[in-house]
């Protein structure tokens, strides 16, 4: 993997609700394939970072935003920057499985048709993408089923097949396992890890064992600051700050 | 019997009784109309028009009050969905939880509390200006102005319920506001904004006093906006208010009529939201 050409460089970002700093003068450069985890114990801003990059955080009307994100090269973070194209590059799977109120067939097709993308039939797309998040074999005779009737683990293949239809280049996952039984987790998982040759997948986690699992790159915060970043295996082996040791073996978070 | 187990058995016993007070006059409200308007109920009553007569206990029915209440209450309803849907979409969706927003609501709960005569006396006045005669139209935009508000705030608690994590959802998907509105919370809220148009349905076609002065009274079936109508409530009070005692009768048989249609439509309410909730999260 070449670490040496970042998809996404943040430069000094800083966000605020009100009073609270959620996070402090970010920099660090994403790797452009590959998993990326963003670690840390609850509430250290992993999700306002995660939030920042497809600026889901601008739902929030206290958040204040400053500082740079670069995607290749390009400030997304400037306000004349289209969000809607941002969005479009940068797809998010949530932590719950949120599948929108209508059928399998149309969850998938939401994105392309809403965005008019075309060179390829919308059926042939949603039959792809739901073979990409390893859901085809399942759904292909309940497409016109209601997504609502999927079970939890299968509303999580559809939120990643659904993100997929929009053909992003950056994958947002936001704990997309933390409401899963363990077998659909996995099932989950391992979807991910075999997109993360043709993706850059931002996951967010605060699970140290799924961190090791998965991630090739890893971001350690802790209390809205960036604390150490690095390849993921030295990152687990070698630490050098003394909160990530910590955190690496189990003594806080 | 320990402290606790006597209050719980108090307040179990007040809220059966409080149940009972509700249901009791409800069904007492039933009976009396029942009792007083079967005997007065007849095939002829929703299939004529009042001939010659008829007010002081001769032939006919009161088909052109059931036309014109229903011709009302869609018109005034259909209007108000029309104008509260935007509304609501903008107290949620646009304004969000701002001052804004909770100073929008108060002025429509103010404007829920105002007696539906205030309503008729506005577009009375109105009417007065115009030099306007009463008529189907200006009932419609009386109801209408007495329902908005109803239906505005019935849909804007209907939307608040939408899951926000649905709305960023569609965000992260690249969604203009306007897409997450429309394709996704609103269709989301359908059964509930179907509750909310049956609702204020219902109290349009009870509402006597919006059109009192606004729509007239007429034994023909209206045939055009500007022609007077009936309504139900109208004919209910015109016949109460004769001194002949079957003529009475029929009022109330009118009320049996008036509530067949609206427990109808509550029925139907319940049915078309199950079907309505197949594609909807909980």
């Amino acid at each position: 993997m070449d670490y040496n050409e970042p998809v996404l460089k943040v430069r000094n970002l800083n966000v605020s609700y009100g009073q609270l700093n959620a996070l402090k003068n970010i920099n660090v450069d994403i790797p452009r394939r590959g998993v990326t985890a963003i670690l840390g114990p609850s509430g250290c801003g992993k999700t306002t970072l995660l939030k920042s990059f497809n600026r889901l955080v601008e739902l929030n009307p206290e958040a204040k935003v400053s500082g740079e994100i670069l995607l290749d090269g390009v400030n997304v973070n400037n306000p004349d920057y289209d969000v809607i194209d941002l969005r479009k590059r940068v797809g998010m799977i949530g932590q719950v499985p949120t599948p929108l109120p209508m059928s399998v067939y149309d969850n998938v097709a939401f994105g392309p048709r809403m965005h008019g993308l075309d060179g390829e039939n919308t059926a042939a797309r949603v039959e792809r993408c739901l073979r990409a998040a390893g859901l085809w074999e399942e759904m292909k005779n309940r497409l016109r089923e209601p997504a609502n009737r999927l079970s939890v683990g299968q509303q999580q293949r559809l939120s990643l097949a659904r993100a997929l239809a929009v053909e992003p280049e950056v994958l947002l996952c936001d704990e997309p396992t933390s409401a899963l039984d363990p077998v659909s987790a996995k099932h989950v998982e391992d979807q991910l890890m075999g997109l993360k040759k043709e993706y850059c997948i931002l996951f967010v986690t605060h699970t140290l064992r799924q961190a090791k699992r998965i991630s090739d790159y890893v971001l350690f915060m802790y209390m809205g600051e960036l604390v150490e970043h690095g390849p993921a295996r030295r990152m687990f082996t070698q630490p050098t700050d003394t909160r990530t040791k910590e955190y690496v073996e189990g003594v806080i978070g | 019997m320990k402290p606790s187990a006597v209050e719980e058995s108090l307040f179990r016993g007040l809220m059966i009784l409080s149940t009972a007070l509700v249901v009791g006059s409800l069904l007492a409200v039933f009976a009396s109309v029942a009792f007083k308007g079967l005997p007065a109920l007849s095939v002829e009553m929703i299939t004529q028009t009042p001939k010659g007569g008829y007010y002081i206990g001769k032939e006919g029915g009161i088909l052109n009050a059931i036309v014109g209440s229903l011709y009302l209450a869609i018109g005034a309803t259909a209007l108000s969905l029309l104008l509260g849907l935007p509304v609501a979409l903008f107290l949620t969706e646009v304004c969000g939880d701002t001052r804004t927003a909770s100073y929008y609501r108060r002025v429509l709960d103010v404007l829920c509390g105002v007696p539906s005569i205030v309503y008729g006396a506005f577009v009375f006045t109105i009417m007065i200006v115009l030099r306007a005669r009463a008529s189907l139209l200006y009932g419609i935009v009386a109801v209408t102005l007495f329902e908005f508000p109803l239906m505005t705030r019935a849909i804007d608690e209907v939307l608040k319920k939408v899951p926000q994590r649905l709305r960023e959802t569609t965000y992260a998907l690249g969604a203009t506001r306007w897409e997450v509105a429309t394709r996704v919370v609103t269709r989301q809220a359908l059964p509930g904004i179907l509750s909310a148009f049956l609702l204020c349905f219902g109290r349009a076609i009870g509402d006597a006093a919006a059109v009192l002065l606004t729509v007239g009274y007429t034994d023909n079936i209206p045939t055009s906006l500007s022609d007077q109508a009936a309504t139900l409530p109208l004919a209910v009070f015109f016949q109460l208010a004769t001194p002949m005692p079957e003529v009475q009768q029929r009022a109330y048989a009118s009320g049996i009529i008036l509530l067949v249609i609206v427990i109808t439509l509550s029925l139907a309410s319940r049915w078309g939201s199950k079907k309505l909730t197949r594609y909807i999260n909980r």
